[in-house]
């Protein structure tokens, strides 16, 4: 083990490269090009024996590394906000064909306006493609998660893609502490992808994605979806393998628990400014407020019995959304509600667009929302709230 | 105890990378710590903030720093040209790279002539000279941060070869020229 201190893509291409990636394709958008940057250098410097295709686009990037994954190759890409909508075709051709494409998100907010800044509705918005999605928290964890994508990925119960989601810049361009194991113990430990039972290759000519009958269509989508089921077990055992294994200190499972035992009310939150919320959460449990939070790790497959057991045994949740659905709530916000049985959900939109979320706003959100619900106001809740304390007419 | 800093520079001025170097100098001395860059649309000539935080314990806050203890000032135009007061009101200390001292209201102002060291000893890219290794032994000095040994060493993962050696002699320069008002 080897301690860096990486910035957030550095520690993406870092992983890329201990999983010794046999195909890399990429189309640079901001806040994501440092990690393919990184890799570009590795590839030149002889450190990773890659390909290295450059493509005019992403939709291209993903399609090479499609049929990289469909020759048997251990692939990765990377994206950002409008280039992963620009994928949006690929995505379901890579989870329809159960290949395990392993590609990151450094999260970026979607234009107009122009803006390079995190939230969440870029990755959040593939979530029906079939893709398992995590979302890191530290630098530590997005480096980890890179890494266990190939095993949960390629692992004979899964095979479906991984993406792995980073706030840009809040970790893709921050430099924190890293550990990194070494070469030959992650080789032990992540074998070599294993051969497909059948596999694209030149001279073997045969059809894929062919006209199917509507029965085997269903067919084929109830058996990935049974696989995403799986996949829940699958994180489970692989986080906790690696952990016990490598050490670095991240948590492991589908959700972190953070103060949770004993709680009254439970905040929920996914990505990098959980840190924030956690800091939130001490200070509001010293000032005598029982509050914890439940950190989502990964939105698909979605904790469901997880979070169902955590919502039960509070008196009422908060979740704090950095996305929305146009018409509805927030995207967390709709996806926590639906798995609650009785618990109200209060949904806060905050943090569109890049803007600044402190743990300072956390408390004054956290602290109203306990407010709230012990003034007997959970009722007016239906409405997800958008925390804009700049805007003082309403 | 976390420490919060933050650093003003322009684009291209090495501000990123000298929050990084103290970064690892403070994890060469087994202290957590954090680099963070706020972009903008930002290209080289724009103004740019970068945060440094340090601390015993992992730190989890990855908001901006909003009340930095200390405030590096990469060159005395920023000041003209931007409200240091509003984003690091006094009395919270200053270190600007200046050939002298300057009064800045209630607060304590530290100079170091990190321009005067980079082009002595040649530390130029593109015609700029290079500030940023200067600034950061200045700031380790001036706010505590890490011993000089650790800035240098820290810096061997940022520099190699005749940049290095340039570079440390910068690092030297700046820690034993920095002043107080």
């Amino acid at each position: 083990m080897k301690k860096k201190i990486l910035m957030g893509s550095h520690a993406v291409a870092e992983a890329v490269k201990l999983a010794r990636v046999d195909v890399i394709s990429a189309y640079p958008i901001t806040p994501q090009t440092v990690i393919v940057e990184r890799l570009a250098e590795m590839v030149e410097r002889g450190e990773l024996k890659s390909r290295y295709v450059r493509v005019e686009s992403e939709h291209s990037a993903l399609a090479v590394v499609y049929g990289a994954s469909a020759g048997g190759s251990r692939v990765f890409t990377a994206t950002s906000s409008h280039g992963l909508l620009y994928m949006y075709e690929m995505l379901w051709w890579v989870t329809n064909s159960r290949l395990p494409v392993v590609m990151a998100v450094a999260t970026r907010a979607i234009g107009p306006p122009w803006n390079i800044h995190t939230d969440h509705n870029d990755a959040l918005t593939i979530r029906d493609a079939g893709w398992i999605i995590g979302f890191a928290e530290s630098v530590q964890e997005a480096f980890d998660m890179t890494l266990q994508a190939y095993k949960i990925g390629e692992d004979k119960r899964v095979l479906l893609p991984v993406m792995i989601a980073l706030d840009g810049f809040i970790l893709s361009h921050t430099s924190e502490p890293v550990l990194v194991p070494e070469e030959e113990e992650v080789a032990d430990w992540l074998p070599p992808r294993e051969p497909l039972p059948f596999k694209v290759e030149p001279g073997k000519p045969f059809a894929v994605g062919n006209l199917g009958p509507d029965n085997v269509t269903m067919e084929l989508r109830w058996n990935a979806w049974k696989a995403a089921e799986r996949a829940k077990r699958v994180i489970e055992e692989v986080s906790a393998q690696y952990e016990k294994r490598f050490v670095t200190g991240t948590s492991s499972g589908l959700v972190e628990r953070y103060e949770t035992e004993g709680a009254k009310y439970l905040a929920i939150s996914i990505g990098a400014w959980s840190g924030d919320v956690k800091e939130a959460v001490d200070a509001l449990r010293e000032e005598g407020y029982d509050v914890g939070l439940a950190r989502i790790r990964y939105v698909r497959p979605f904790p469901r019995e997880e979070l169902r057991d955590l919502l039960s045994s509070v008196r009422a949740a908060v979740v704090l959304d950095r996305s929305v659905s146009m018409g509805h709530m927030g995207i967390l916000g709709s996806e926590v509600r639906a798995v609650s049985e009785r618990t109200p959900v209060k949904n806060v939109i905050a943090g569109i667009g890049g803007v600044d979320v402190s743990y300072k706003d956390f408390i004054s959100i956290l602290r109203g929302f306990v407010e709230e619900y012990e003034a007997g106001l959970s009722g007016e809740w239906s409405v997800a709230e958008w925390y804009m304390p700049w805007v003082t007419e309403r | 105890m976390l420490r919060e800093f933050m650093i003003l520079s322009r684009g291209g001025q090495g501000g990123v990378t000298a929050s990084r170097i103290l970064a690892t100098a403070a994890a060469v001395e087994g202290r957590w710590a954090q680099a963070m860059p706020e972009f903008g649309a930002e290209r080289r000539g724009a103004i740019v903030r970068s945060y440094l935080r340090v601390s015993e314990e992992p730190i989890r806050r990855r908001s901006a720093v909003r009340e930095p203890e200390g405030v590096a000032v990469f060159s005395r135009r920023i000041i003209e040209i931007t409200d240091v007061n509003k984003l690091a009101p006094p009395p919270v200390p200053l270190l600007l790279n200046s050939e002298k001292g300057v009064v800045l209201g209630e607060r304590r102002v530290f100079y170091v002539d990190a321009t005067g060291i980079a082009l002595k000893l040649g530390l130029l890219v593109a015609g700029w000279p290079l500030v940023n290794t200067a600034m950061a032994a200045a700031m380790a000095k001036t706010f505590n941060i890490a011993s000089l040994e650790s800035v240098k060493k820290a810096m061997g993962d940022y520099f190699r070869g005749k940049t290095l050696e340039a570079n440390l002699a910068a690092a030297e320069l700046a820690w034993e020229s920095v002043r107080g008002l």
